[in-house]
């Protein structure tokens, strides 16, 4: 099975890497468009800011090719804010993004007495019936750090509350996406990232 | 619901643990990345790794270490000490870093926060404040509570939010090392003035201490080293304790 982690300007797509190891699975990081066309799995990871990112994905013709993919996708983080329709976190306030989900992604409003933004540490999920949440607990404990979110709607299959419920996990066709970073979420990260590689 | 964060903090010294640590079960006691392993399998919800290395050839060691843990732990980790420009953050988030702790050097050239922020995100930049309550005030010292500077700190913390940092990391040199409980008072107006997270260090002795400090503190997380390392407290016994005194923590791991 040929795995490979799309390389682009954003951090942290090492601890993905690392994580794959530790599952015992190599994976490829690689910017190229073939390569990544031929995967069997794409992971898209990041740590970054919708804008320049898009400007990047575009500059590269990743854009495109990203939306074009057939076999199984997981978006993480901003690779989950990516594949919304469109992002606040952009100069002018809003971004076009790659529109594969319906949702729209939005800043956090803080509430200093009790929900701090960044959006940051262990929070629960409320999972629906999906083949990338087999095998987990109830309530489980994923790792967040953001502080944009995606909107809940139809392609939501997993919500966390915080401040208001968002959109924790979101699918549609070959497109899966997850807010949380399973690659930094312990045991139940694993979990997730297994379910996914035996999509 | 967010759950309240338990930290365990290491020491590093030219790639080894330096506070004695007391688990049983490690081969090596003085290894980090056991200790880290090891941690991340009782259940802390995140791992601080200081470097207190002052020799060059101990900094390669140190970037090796962070490598090291990345690639051996799953849960996140924030390593400080000897960052003092953008490059050096760099070097440890690209050796796999989650996050990483500037002190002395944001309060040298605060602009090193926005630079931070700008280029890798505030969730990158934790700013880590020593301050010690003298004559009324919280004043911020400098190089590990050895230099007192004119920056207090309400003021300096709401400063480094404005800059752009991720969450601050408050250590009370008042409190550190007594084990007599934690800053709450200070934490309480800290926490409730900031929009970002408090980490509250310096003090924990007990388990009902970290109770005060998600209670009374209102912190959002809490750091501690000794009570760890010594096996004064065990991480799951700390869990299960907060959670049946009603605060909300991670306890499927």
């Amino acid at each position: 099975m040929r795995i490979v982690i799309i390389k682009y300007n954003a951090g942290n797509i090492f601890s993905v890497d690392y994580a794959m190891k530790r599952l015992g699975v190599e994976a490829e990081i690689t910017g190229d468009l073939e390569k990544i066309k031929a995967a069997d799995k794409v992971i898209f990871p990041g740590v970054g800011e919708a804008e320049t990112t898009m400007n990047y994905l575009k500059e590269q013709h990743l854009d495109t090719l990203i939306k074009d993919l057939k076999q199984p996708v997981l978006g993480i983080c901003i690779g989950m804010q990516l594949l919304c329709k469109s992002s606040e976190e952009a100069i002018s306030g809003k971004v076009d993004c790659l529109g594969i989900f319906d949702e729209e992604v939005k800043l956090f409003i803080p509430d200093a007495q009790t929900h701090k933004v960044p959006h940051m540490g262990w929070n629960t999920i409320q999972v629906s019936d999906s083949p990338l949440f087999k095998g987990l607990p109830e309530n489980p404990y994923f790792y967040y750090v953001h502080s944009y979110y995606a909107t809940t709607g139809k392609d939501t299959i997993a919500t966390t509350e915080y401040i208001h419920p968002f959109s924790a996990s979101l699918h549609k066709n070959n497109f899966h996406a997850v807010q949380f970073h399973p690659e930094k979420s312990g045991k139940m990260g694993e979990i997730v990232l297994n379910n996914f590689l035996s999509l | 619901m967010l759950a309240k964060r338990i930290i365990p903090c290491l020491d590093i010294k030219d790639g080894q643990t330096v506070k004695g640590i007391n688990f049983v079960n490690i081969r090596n006691v003085g290894d980090p990345v056991e200790l880290g392993a090891e941690y991340s399998r009782q259940g802390a919800d995140e791992l601080v790794f200081l470097d207190i290395t002052a020799s060059h050839e101990g900094r390669k060691t140190f970037v090796d270490l962070v490598k090291r843990i990345a690639q051996n732990i799953s849960i996140p980790f924030t390593v400080g000490g000897g960052i003092h420009e953008l490059k050096d953050v760099d070097t440890l988030l690209c050796a796999g870093a989650d996050k990483v702790s500037i002190n002395s050097a944001a309060i040298k050239n605060p602009n090193l926060i926005t630079e931070v922020a700008k280029n890798f995100g505030s969730q990158v930049a934790t700013v880590a404040i020593d301050a010690k309550f003298e004559n009324g005030e919280w004043t911020c010292f400098l190089n590990g509570g050895r230099i007192a500077t004119d920056k207090k700190l309400f003021s300096w913390a709401k400063e480094a939010q404005e800059r752009g940092a991720g969450e601050i990391l408050f250590t009370s040199m008042n409190h550190d090392g007594v084990k007599q409980g934690f800053a709450n008072e200070a934490l309480a107006e800290l926490s409730t003035s900031l929009s970002i997270p408090v980490i509250a260090s310096g003090g924990a002795g007990t388990m009902e201490h970290f109770k005060d400090v998600f209670t009374k503190g209102k912190a959002d997380a809490a750091l501690a080293a000794s009570i760890f390392h010594f096996h004064e407290i065990a991480i799951p016994d700390l869990k299960e304790y907060l959670s049946n005194e009603g605060i909300a923590v991670r306890r499927s791991i």
